[in-house]
């Protein structure tokens, strides 16, 4: 099995679905020639043509509203959104069409879209290319919200979502689409990793840590610095955040009686209250500590003090310390 | 087959346009087409401008690939767009940019410093570290703050139009835009609000051949991007954007035009950016080089240069000597700026709205807090891709 960095698994994700269902199309800006700014769809087209993998204009906007075409049409279709932040004009395609087809038309139609955009900071780009919104599309009812942090998980959720019946939005951590030290092997071929699962990436006993893309290295190098102080930490990648594994959410805080919520994007109304109130509402008989949320500041994402901005180990060290004095 | 993207010459191109032209490749006016009425002190303000961007973008390259600083999106090829369309405009207008107009802001007094402190996102940079390299302000002279987005700025020049108006202000608004973000939904609003209002803006819209990877003939079906213009009801024009005489009298007949409450037009000007989209694309992957060395060969500060020179204005000694004190200018700036202490962490938390509030002061008191307990983070590891 060949070794793959996460963004070598998209574009093998995408070479796979294609290479099995002939409706499989994948387009966007930059996707053909160029194989996408990141290399996602590197040599795409010269092994699918272009009529499945193309540019489009610069239209966000053009690119979700033909999407559902397609798919209303029997295709499926993979939107490539250049960076998360370059999403918005398309957010009335997402919010008001994507996500409510299928309700509105009481299940007559349906548009099974995989929408693939790169999000997260650490790559020096200002407040254009590093949002994280993932609330937005969560808070939206209708969308499956999935964000993988590895290589494995990246190809199998991507495979998953190309099989799936709903519209699925497929964060990419970018800051870390090429870390070496997250490249693993990843089977040739179809496979698939269930949405709507978590997943367990370190056992322990001490604090649940909930977590997702960008941010699980981080919390893992976190729990090696705990467990060196004798603190053992769980950690708990998500992988699909809407529908989420509530009860995999449930059973580790019950098991550890504390939580702590990590993600890059503004802490107010962030991702991490969901959890939180999950738990609070569910298993407060269980904490033994209060729940706390490392986030990002409640801010726009900056560019010069970008590493102040996002959380770091040190940051969820401080939290570990503060849950386990309390 | 792909069909190369060439010069424009005197006969139509493979859509049947022609492209509006005052000088030729070496400088000379075209027999019957009228020069703009200028100084030769404009004209050599215009030449300086477009050569200071040149040194600029050189400078700036070496700068990234030295690693002092993270990004550039050059405008070398396209000086003439940029510069004799900017040079249309009164002091007193305003400019909505895209990427590539940093020059413009140079040349209507934009300190150099500020533009290096920008690129070293420093205590002189006036975004306060928060914008990415390449993304210029200057309010003292009317050049407006731009996103990345593209297109975003488009409705705006046509809202400050609009409220230039019933001000009685007298003011032009420049809403500039490259060849890909005419096929935005701002562009669409744009372009329908400004008709419908008869908004005093100008729409210049420099196609450099590219939107990153995807080639102008492929972003639009349109005869043109001039054209577009009439079916929002107004005048569009398509013009040899490496040509700065054609570019600055076709701009400022449009700006003229709005200030007198003619309404908004559209000048497309047609150009080649020469290097990558930014300091880190690789154009090879996607274009023909035969293109790229046909359009270096229309270079349109050579061409300018051999303009004045005919006219006795500038002689090559002198050329020679102004990029010399202009690369000194610029080195000079480097260094200042380079000097210039680090943002403080506050700027983390300052603008976000007019008063910092209560909890963003918490979290700012609370990272120092952390900071205190564990030191600086490190940098992080990515790279930017485009
Ligand atoms: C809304 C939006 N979508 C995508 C991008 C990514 N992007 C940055 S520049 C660019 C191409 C812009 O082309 P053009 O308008 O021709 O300007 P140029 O860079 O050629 O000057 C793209 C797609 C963006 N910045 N904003
Ligand atoms: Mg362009």
């Amino acid at each position: 099995m060949p070794k793959l960095t996460i963004i070598a698994a998209v574009n093998n994700a995408i070479a796979t679905a294609m290479r099995n269902d002939p409706r499989v199309v994948v387009f966007g800006e930059d996707v053909g020639k160029k194989g996408g700014v990141f290399g996602a769809t590197d040599k795409i087209q010269a092994e699918f043509g272009e009529a499945r993998c193309f540019d489009t204009p610069l239209s966000e906007d053009g690119i979700v509203g033909t999407a559902i075409g397609m798919a209303l049409n029997g295709l499926r279709p993979i939107a490539e959104i250049q960076f998360q932040d370059f999403i918005y004009p398309a957010f009335d395609q997402i919010v008001s069409e994507l996500a409510k087809m299928r309700y509105r038309s009481g299940g007559q139609y349906a548009c099974p879209v995989v929408v693939r955009t790169p999000y997260g900071g650490g790559i020096r780009g200002g407040l254009y290319h590093s949002q994280s919104a993932e609330a937005y599309f969560t808070h939206t009812p209708g969308l499956v919200t999935v964000i993988p942090s590895t290589p494995y998980d990246t190809k199998g959720l991507l495979l998953s979502a190309l099989q799936g019946e709903d519209p699925v939005i497929f964060f990419e951590p970018k800051r870390i689409y090429r870390d070496p030290a997250l490249a693993e092997e990843v089977p040739e071929g179809m496979y698939t990793v269930p949405i709507g699962k978590a997943r367990l990436a370190r056992e322990g006993s001490h604090i649940s840590v909930f977590c997702y893309g960008a941010m699980v290295p981080v919390c893992l190098q976190a729990a090696e610095q705990a467990e060196a102080k004798g603190i053992s930490l769980e950690v708990l990648d998500l992988r699909t955040l809407c529908p989420l594994d509530e009860a995999a959410v449930l059973a580790s805080v019950r098991k550890t009686g504390r939580a702590i919520v990590v993600h890059e994007a503004p802490k107010f109304c962030g991702y991490g209250a969901e959890i939180s109130a999950l738990i609070a509402e569910e298993a407060v008989d269980s904490l033994e500590a209060p729940i706390v949320r490392v986030a990002g500041f409640d801010t726009p994402f900056p560019n010069a003090l970008e590493n102040y901005y996002m959380p770091d180990a040190r940051r969820v060290m401080d939290a570990v310390d503060r849950v386990m004095s309390f | 087959m792909t069909i190369l993207n060439l010069p424009p010459a005197a006969e139509p191109n493979s859509r049947g346009v022609v492209h509006l032209r005052v000088l030729s490749e070496k400088g000379e006016p075209l027999p019957g087409a009228v020069l703009p009425d200028l100084s030769p002190e404009k004209w050599l303000s215009i030449y300086r401008g477009m050569v200071l961007t040149r040194v600029l973008d050189g400078k700036m390259l070496i700068l990234q690939r030295q690693g002092r600083i993270g990004f550039v999106g050059t405008a070398t090829g396209l000086e003439a767009a940029v510069i004799a369309s900017g040079a249309a405009f009164e002091p007193q207008d305003w400019i909505f940019p895209a990427l590539r107009e940093g020059g413009v802001a140079v040349y209507r007094g934009m300190p150099l410093v500020e533009y290096v402190g920008q690129m070293f996102l420093n205590c002189h940079d006036t975004s306060k570290g928060r914008q990415m390299n390449n993304h210029f302000q200057h309010r003292g002279s009317h050049f407006v703050s731009w996103s990345s987005c593209i297109g975003t700025q488009l409705p705006q020049a046509v809202g400050a139009a609009y409220a230039a108006q019933i001000r009685s202000q007298g003011t032009v608004m420049c809403g500039y835009l490259g060849d890909g973000a005419t096929s935005s939904p701002e562009f669409h609003a744009a372009a329908t609000f400004a008709g419908v209002w008869k908004a005093p803006v100008v729409f210049v819209c420099i196609d450099n051949g590219w939107a990153i990877s995807v080639p102008s003939s492929a972003q639009s079906a349109s005869r043109s991007f001039g054209s577009k213009a009439e079916a929002y009801g107004f005048p569009g024009v398509d013009v040899d954007g490496n040509d700065a005489a054609a570019v600055y009298r076709e701009t400022r007949a449009a700006v003229d035009r709005a200030r007198a409450g003619g309404g908004p037009s559209l000048v497309a000007l047609k150009s080649y950016r020469i290097l990558g989209h930014s300091s880190s694309d690789d154009p090879t992957r996607y274009r023909d080089p035969s293109e790229v060395e046909a359009w270096k060969a229309a270079d349109p500060i050579d061409r300018l240069g051999a303009f004045l020179e005919r006219k006795g204005w500038l002689h090559a000694d002198a050329a020679m000597r102004l990029r010399e004190s202009l690369e000194a200018e610029v080195d000079r700036a480097i260094d200042e700026a380079a000097a210039a202490p680090k943002l403080p962490l506050r700027a983390l938390v300052d603008d976000v709205y007019a008063r910092v509030t209560p909890r963003l002061v918490a979290q700012h008191d609370e990272l120092v807090r952390v900071l205190d307990r564990f030191g600086d983070p490190t940098a992080a590891e990515g790279r930017f891709p485009l």
